[in-house]
């Protein structure tokens, strides 16, 4: 009956989810689109009812607060100094380097984060000394640490980019080290016997039990810490006077605002791009890894 | 120290939670090899928790625990517990064979030794072709049986069952009876199994150890003399009947004979 009828099943929602997974992809290319556009069409439509209505409230609206977004697509395609490269270029360069920083930074601060939470997850003394302590780091603003960071460590000969992939670190090993945490003292406690009757190690029964249970925790926190090492590589750069990155780029179109306005717009397109990149780099790899999880713990 | 022809031998066991409540009281008890022994009683009679003393997974207060002439905490390190719990406790991660050979990875038996081991034990709990299965595509007896077929596959000295069908339905649960009692006698184990359940237990067990409650003490011991091997029709003989009543008989005297003092809110079933 129902039991031998579960592999017949099994097989036939596996054949239904394999032809509704190409029309799922479709579905969800067109709603990215639509809500793209939907999105350009408020900026357009609000700049335009603004001008139009010559409504102040809460700030003017013209070329230079509000630039239209052919403008700012067309500012990819302008030099940005006379005879220089285009911005194009220039700002993929700097992506470049920032992403360096930022994916550095995020790996280093995810290994960071989930070494903190298997220290603490094991001593409860710990977990209560240094908890604290690791929340307060977070509330360090990090505009204030970055030169120190950065000037300190390059005295000691820690090339500048280096110095902010650690800045970067420092935002993501955060989120990290508090899931991965909640993670490991998510296991059920039967399952935690199970392993005591095989008389498991600790080290198996991390590897083997909580470390598989917290995946899920984890990757939630690398998916907040992926957008966060990119704006932590971004402050880094921006104090520190590094110029190579998208920070150094968003400091100096800042200046030229009033008269380039869609040079700024640009790179933050630029920025956000790269924030979403590193993004679904870790969801893609959540997709593979969740999936296959036995494997890699083995 | 050791007793000859013992699997488990309990004597003057106690235990006391730091609440002051007494769970078990001076309990003494031997299980033969090869004996199906069931333990019943009401709830907070500390019936799980005696299970989990003879797995040194909980400490008794005072008394000994020998399990094949050795202290309950040696035969934990030497793999003599195979451990099934109400739920099946499968990780979700791994597939059916996986969760079986998890135990034999611990034991660091050799990938082609654990593929073979698991073959036999997936064919034993009739669960051949779910090989590359997640739990959670089971039902909840599937679960169980692999769950069963985890706790067996190292050959364990004893077997140790806390409602393991408690969770299921009367269908399910039935079926599963007359299986766990084909697989008890083929892989010759020896199993003590908690249970709610008069005829449940009865069905089952060799030996139905009653409990009563505040605090847990043996109250009696029925041996179930029904013919092995027992099938579909043994529910259905007169003996049954009279053994089921036999044990209802002990359990309802057990519970008179203590006032039951009152627990604070949620010590109740707890070690």
């Amino acid at each position: 009956m129902a039991m031998a009828s579960v592999p017949a099943l099994e097989r036939h929602r596996g054949i239904r989810v394999g032809a509704s997974r190409a029309g799922g992809a479709l579905r969800r290319v067109g709603t990215f689109v639509a809500v793209l556009a939907a999105l350009c069409g408020l900026w357009e439509g609000y700049k335009w009812l603004w001008e139009w209505a010559g409504w102040t409230w809460p700030f003017t609206v013209d070329d230079v607060t509000m630039p239209h977004l052919h403008d700012i697509l067309a500012a990819f395609a302008e030099p940005t100094t006379t005879g220089g490269p285009v911005l194009i270029d220039s700002l993929l360069h700097a992506a470049w380097f920032t992403a360096k920083e930022a994916l550095a930074g995020f790996v280093l601060g995810a290994l960071i984060g989930f070494g903190l939470a298997v220290v603490l997850a094991h001593s409860r003394l710990l977990e209560r000394g240094l908890l604290p302590y690791i929340v307060a780091s977070q509330t360090v603003p990090i505009l204030a640490i970055a030169p120190m960071v950065v000037v300190g460590l390059g005295s000691k000969g820690l090339e500048g980019w280096k110095a902010v992939a650690i800045l970067a670190a420092y935002l993501t090993f955060f989120p990290v080290a508090i899931n991965a945490l909640r993670g490991l003292h998510s296991v059920d406690a039967r399952a935690l016997e199970l392993m005591n009757s095989y008389a498991a190690s600790r080290w198996k029964v991390l590897w083997r039990l909580r470390v598989p249970a917290s995946l899920p925790f984890i990757f939630t926190a690398l998916k907040i810490s992926a957008t966060a090492s990119v704006i932590g590589a971004i402050i880094g750069e921006t104090p520190a006077s590094i110029q190579d990155g998208l920070g150094g780029a968003i400091v100096n179109f800042n200046q030229y605002y009033s008269l380039q306005p869609t040079f700024l717009w640009a790179t933050n397109i630029v920025a956000a791009g790269l924030g979403i990149s590193i993004f679904a780099l870790v969801a893609l790899t959540e997709r593979v890894v969740l999936r296959r999880a036995p494997e890699n713990v083995a | 120290m050791s007793v000859p022809g013992r699997v488990v031998s309990i004597s003057g066991l106690t235990k006391s939670f730091k609440t002051g409540v007494t769970a078990l009281q001076e309990i003494d008890l031997d299980i033969r090899p090869g004996e199906f022994v069931s333990l019943i009683g009401p709830s907070g009679c500390g019936k799980s928790t005696l299970l989990r003393i003879v797995g040194d997974l909980v400490q008794p207060t005072s008394g000994t625990v020998l399990v094949n002439g050795k202290t309950a905490h040696r035969a934990r390190l030497d793999h003599d517990y195979g451990i099934v719990f109400q739920d099946s406790v499968l990780y979700d991660w791994r597939t059916v064979s996986r969760n079986v050979s998890l135990p034999l990875e611990m034991l660091g038996w050799s990938r082609a030794r654990r593929k073979e081991r698991v073959r036999e034990m997936l064919e034993l709990v009739e669960l051949t072709g779910f090989e590359s299965n997640r739990p959670w595509q089971l039902s909840g007896g599937m679960q169980q049986r692999v769950s069963i077929a985890r706790a067996l596959s190292f050959d364990p000295a004893l077997l140790l069952m806390d409602e393991p069908f408690g969770a299921l339905d009367e269908m399910t649960r039935e079926r599963l009876n007359m299986e766990l009692l084909r697989i008890w006698e083929k892989a010759a184990s020896t199993i003590v199994f908690v249970t709610h359940s008069i005829p449940e237990a009865v069905f089952l067990s060799t030996r139905v150890v009653v409990m009563s409650a505040r605090p847990g003490r043996i109250a009696d011991v029925v041996a179930v003399d029904l013919p092995q091997p027992r099938g579909a029709e043994t529910r259905e003989q007169p003996r049954f009947f009279e053994l089921v009543t036999a044990v209802r008989e002990a359990l309802a005297a057990g519970g008179r004979g203590q006032p039951a003092p009152t627990l604070p809110a949620g010590t109740e079933e707890r070690y």
